[in-house]
């Protein structure tokens, strides 16, 4: 403590300038380290616009948003694909913000202190689980139980909204938004509990003292001072919604038209990309590619709102969970 | 009249105080009650949430123990109907292709984290933030990067399965290594600037020991992270079923077998992608909490 407080210069820049960089060949590898980072990723944002330019230059912007996807007749309308991967992101979202910030409420203040270490190293651990492993689980074990038992209960219960007309397939659109959930939800409720657990101790304690009940300490309390840093770990699990590849395509059932009910088959940008590229050529391939830039440009639009909202809320060590979850 | 004959039920100060606690009275029963259901949904959701998370898992090790047999550790990937197949070549493939991945990234991914923690101007910052974006970046789009950059030029092969998940490695190495530097405390730099260190030697001896716990867990994070990703692989790997030691040829690796093998209706085939998943997903766990271990012994070794 006394060594920090006695140098003479930085005073506040300190805390993030600490090393000022003064020596020459120092600085200039760290440049250059950064600098490869920085190239590899304008080398990646130019070969995807690139790659995608022939389909542009041939159909103009208008056809992303074109409702048919037929390249025999040459019509490459991302429509049914922004509408399934904007779908399933929903389904998935519906059930984990409730979920997941239920899970977070009682991880960050409610389960014994114990159990809490046990639970949230679990909950870190299962963000790690590949996604194939639950695509390979959503269409082996649960397609079977959407298709016999969640699909008809579902229309029986709620058939009266119209929106669950059709056959159980097991495969489609909700079975794919549940995968989603189960996958985001580790991501997110890693983050919202950080994001929960550094909310002022003598906010909770001085609310306590004023006789509120538990719940109220949360709602009134906690709850308010963390908004911004949910919605961040919300955005975040969107963007990792939205991107998911493999564990989609293997339970959506991948169909190329616009999906009229939750039970029919739909497919997502990623799983049109990933079913097509292997027979794609000439300006099927420009699509697919733009489909691809459909996808970046969404991320990053995603991601940048989340990030700005995540930022500053979790402090060092939040950070740094919410980076390698994320 | 007198103060002797003090009737408490008619003071109006007491009779207000008695009041307002039979008002709080009635309102606390009624805050319980609600703070009881509230809280008793949030219960409920830890356990709705716990349920799926735990099924997967048991379903992956119930299904996938009973693939792991002697020829699924030592024979190849076989086609439908070929007894005795394994994912030799698989695992061959997802450990090389890690490796490589992980020895490239190591080095950069340190050097990027010390001019993000050293630096504070707009370019690292404008840095940082490309960084972080670069995590939430969709996977998929990483491997038509290597399609599109290096598969066109030279062909499939395992090292550029290794460079796009390298892509998606890097960014996380970074903002570990940088989290990690930033935790070092100022005077251990300072001290080291006194002595007349130049700032090579301090990284090197000082700085970057003092970080290692961080750097380690972030490492390790980050290629269960990458060593599990799928979507990368299938444009630049190309899958082959045949042992191939040789990085610059077209690889196979686990999740390659998983993604493939789990749309066949071929039983055999599917119990492959389950020894596989269970498989991959040790890797992964053991690579977790690995890096826990690690964190967790070198941190208590500095006290």
């Amino acid at each position: 403590m006394a060594t920090t407080d006695t140098a003479p210069t930085g005073g506040e820049k300190r805390r993030h300038g600490r090393f000022s960089l003064s020596n020459g060949a120092y600085r200039v590898v760290l440049i250059v380290g950064a600098g490869i980072f920085a190239a590899l990723v304008a080398w990646f944002l130019y070969s995807i616009v690139n790659q995608a330019r022939p389909v542009f230059s041939a159909l103009g912007v208008s056809w992303i948003f074109q409702p048919t996807w037929n390249p025999n007749l040459h019509e490459f309308g991302l429509l049914p694909f922004i509408l399934g991967t904007i779908e399933t992101t929903a389904i998935a979202m519906v059930l984990a913000v409730p979920i997941g910030l239920g899970t977070a409420l009682s991880l960050a203040y409610l389960v014994p202190a114990r159990v809490k270490v046990v639970l949230g190293s679990a909950v870190e651990l299962l963000a790690a689980v590949p996604s194939v492993v639950y695509g390979l689980w959503g269409v082996v074990a649960l397609a079977p139980l959407w298709r016999e038992y969640v699909e008809p209960f579902l229309t029986s219960v709620l058939g009266w909204t119209g929106l669950f007309n059709g056959p159980n397939e097991g495969v489609g659109l909700l079975l794919a938004g549940t995968i989603l959930f189960i996958m985001v939800l580790p991501t997110m409720v890693a983050i919202s509990r950080d994001v929960l657990a550094v909310v002022p101790r003598e906010q909770v304690e001085g609310a306590m003292a004023l006789g509120a009940t538990r719940w109220q300490v949360l709602r009134k309390v906690v709850l308010p001072d963390a908004r911004t840093g949910l919605l961040g770990a919300f955005t975040l699990a969107t963007g990792r919604a939205l991107g998911e590849t493999v564990a989609v395509a293997l339970v959506i059932g991948n169909s190329n038209y616009i999906a009229h009910s939750l039970k029919s088959p739909a497919a997502t940008l990623p799983s049109l990309i990933i079913n097509n590229f292997g027979e794609a050529s000439g300006t099927e391939l420009a699509a697919l590619f733009g489909a691809g830039l459909v996808l970046l440009v969404i991320g990053l639009g995603v991601n940048s709102i989340a990030r700005v909202l995540v930022r500053g809320k979790t402090g060092a060590a939040g950070g740094a969970t919410s980076v390698a979850v994320a | 009249m007198s103060v002797l004959t003090f009737d408490p039920s008619g003071d109006p100060i007491l009779e207000r105080r008695r009041q307002i606690q039979s008002i709080a009275q009635a309102s606390l029963g009624r805050r319980k009650a609600y703070s009881a259901v509230a809280l008793g949904i949030c219960w409920v959701f830890l356990v709705l949430a716990i349920i799926p998370l735990v099924a997967v898992i048991v379903y992956t090790f119930a299904k996938g123990i009973v693939a792991w047999n002697a020829t699924f550790f030592t024979q190849v990937t076989k086609p439908e109907g070929i007894p005795d197949g394994g994912v030799a070549n698989a695992l061959v493939g997802t450990v090389i292709i890690g490796a490589v991945a992980t020895a490239v990234t190591i080095p950069l991914g340190l050097l990027g984290g010390l001019f993000l923690a050293e630096s504070d101007g707009r370019v690292a910052s404008g840095i940082r933030f490309t960084a972080d974006l670069m995590t939430g970046v969709p996977s998929i789009l990483m491997g038509i990067f290597g399609y599109i950059a290096l598969v066109k030029a030279f062909g499939y092969s395992g090292l550029i399965g290794a460079f796009a998940i390298g892509m998606i490695m890097l960014p996380i190495i970074m903002r570990a290594c940088e989290t990690a530097i930033r935790g070092v405390p100022g005077h251990l730099n300072e001290a080291g600037l006194a002595l007349g260190a130049r700032r090579f030697m301090i990284a090197r001896r000082v700085i970057l020991p003092a970080a290692l716990p961080g750097i380690i867990t972030g490492v390790l994070l980050a290629i269960a992270r990458g060593v599990g990703e799928t979507a990368p692989l299938l444009f630049t790997i190309f899958g082959n079923q045949y042992m191939q030691w040789n990085p610059t040829k077209p690889m196979d690796a686990l999740p390659l077998v998983i993604y493939n093998n789990s749309s066949q209706p071929y039983p055999d085939l599917l119990q492959i992608a389950w020894g596989a998943a269970l498989l991959l997903m040790a890797m992964v766990l053991v690579l977790s909490i690995g890096s826990r271990i690690v964190a967790a012994r070198l941190q208590r070794e500095r006290r």
